[in-house]
């Protein structure tokens, strides 16, 4: 008999023995060894990954390399706790400082994990008498932060700004907290950026203090690599910008960033800064090359979206269903229904072919996606692949689950 | 249930419907989210539908307080009163 606190899990688990009976492990397999950013042997064979959020290719950098190894020879294997009670390492500052210059921006606070940084942005930033308004695509990370800040939530329609402006409308003038609006740069599941121009005139009728996470659009998107807002050209009407390291920078950690005075305030005033242990010096080390990289190899960038467009036009061919008719890294094909999606995503991997499977309540508008996030480092002929066996599997089996 | 709850009663089980893809009877003590048996999500999809509906917020911290279909009646008839 189970545990009377797990026993509510029941559901969870039965979804997750079906999985498993169909022979998918979809929520995790292992890769057994990661031979490249876009190849791993899984199940004792050569898979080519395409659901990594690898976007830069730059996990296997000689030089972020040898920066971790100094570091770990340097200042040892962890900080053994957070930077308020131990104090900073120099490389804690040093990230920080080259953030901030590459974002343009007068103050960045680094954070352990890209999940805190916005945990600690966003409660660091509202509290209980303001008001936060969230997209209601908005990832985990961000619920979690509003719900940490104990501020009232407001939930607004997807990437609609009109809906934004009538729920501000809908305020009580006499409501003397602030207010803060959060979007996302890209959205991780379908991979559809946020209309900035749109929010940012929302922005000028009703005023309130405007949140992007960037945390699949730093690296990626902008001439120069500062993400959505970048690429807008609004980052003066963006307050804060949020970001991981565990994506385009091929680390762990995050960071928030803004020109405020008080900025860096939130690190005295938001929990999951200070009751956190720093990031660990190898993974802050890797983080500061490979951000020297981003801004200095626009080629990169550029690899990445052509890797996309090819991906996306391949896709488009075969008459699949994207997610999103706008090229970004981020291409998820809507298939018909849940079994259908593991079988697929199952013979996907068979074939050789890494992707995310996501389901709902993860995903919005209770569709079933397989998600490929692209890389700067795939070749041509690893995105041929890739559209090949999506065309011989996932073609093919949409039709299928359609005619059944 | 006097005429303003049966109207609100019956304009939270229209918008409700769509959501409920079980058929189960709708009552006032139907707890949403359980007896329906739908996700975090989809409840809170429905609340925006509500609070369209009777252009009320209904912030997100209302919710984890908000069970069954009185409850929510009681939200609405509560930020309606302004």
């Amino acid at each position: 008999m189970p545990s009377k606190l797990l026993q509510k899990h029941a559901r969870i688990a039965e979804r997750f023995q079906r999985m498993a009976a169909m022979g998918a492990i979809a929520v995790g397999p292992t890769n057994e060894q990661i031979l490249s950013p876009t190849r791993a042997i899984i199940n004792g064979r050569e898979t080519v990954l395409a659901g990594t959020n690898n976007y830069m290719g730059i996990t296997f950098e000689e030089d972020c390399i040898a920066a971790g190894k100094r570091a770990l020879d340097e200042f040892g294997t962890g900080t053994t706790g957070s930077r308020i009670a131990n104090g900073s390492y120099a490389p804690h500052k040093e990230l920080e400082e080259e953030l901030a210059g590459m974002l343009g921006r007068k103050h960045c606070i680094v954070f352990t994990t890209g999940y805190q940084a916005n945990l600690g942005m966003i409660a660091g930033l509202a509290g209980p008498r303001d008001t936060v308004f969230l997209d209601a695509d908005s990832h985990s990370s961000i619920y979690d932060g509003c719900t940490l800040s104990g501020a009232k939530l407001v939930r607004f329609r997807h990437n609609n700004a009109d809906d934004l402006d009538k729920r501000l409308s809908r305020m009580d003038p006499d409501e003397e907290g602030g207010k803060l609006v959060v979007v996302e740069g890209i959205y991780s599941m379908l991979g559809d950026r946020a209309p900035l121009d749109e929010f940012v005139e929302v922005k000028k009728k009703h005023g309130f203090e405007l949140l992007v996470d960037e945390a699949h659009s730093f690296g990626v998107l902008g001439p120069n690599g500062r993400g959505l807002a970048d690429e807008a050209g609004l980052e003066s009407d963006c307050d804060y910008v949020v970001g991981t390291f565990s994506k385009s920078v091929g680390a762990i950690g995050g960071f928030g960033a803004g020109d405020d005075e008080m900025f860096d305030m939130i690190r005295y005033a938001s929990r999951p800064y200070m009751f956190t242990a720093s990031p660990s010096p190898a993974s802050v080390a890797t983080s500061i090359a490979a951000v020297k990289k981003l801004r200095a190899e626009p080629q990169r960038r550029e690899r990445l979206a052509a890797n996309s467009a090819r991906l996306h036009a391949g896709f488009k061919d075969l008459g699949l269903q994207l997610g999103c008719e706008e090229v970004s890294p981020v291409i998820a094909v809507t298939c018909p229904d849940e079994v259908s999606t593991i079988a697929m995503w199952n013979a996907l991997l068979n074939a050789g072919v890494y992707v995310n499977i996501a389901l709902p309540p993860g995903t919005p508008s209770n569709v079933c996606l397989l998600r490929c996030s692209v890389s700067a480092a795939h070749t041509n002929d690893d995105i041929d692949l890739i559209v090949e066996l999506f065309g011989k599997v996932v073609a093919t089996g949409v039709h299928l689950a359609k005619s059944a | 249930m006097d005429d303003n709850d049966q109207s609100i009663f019956e304009a939270i089980t229209e918008l409700l419907a769509p959501f409920n893809s079980d058929n189960v009877e709708l009552k006032p003590e139907t707890d949403i989210a359980r007896e329906l048996n739908i996700d975090s999500v989809a409840v809170m999809d429905f609340v925006m539908e509500v609070e369209d509906k009777f252009d009320i917020d209904i912030p997100l911290n209302v919710l984890s307080e908000t069970h069954t279909i009185t409850d929510l009646m009681n939200v609405v008839k509560e930020r309606t009163k302004a």
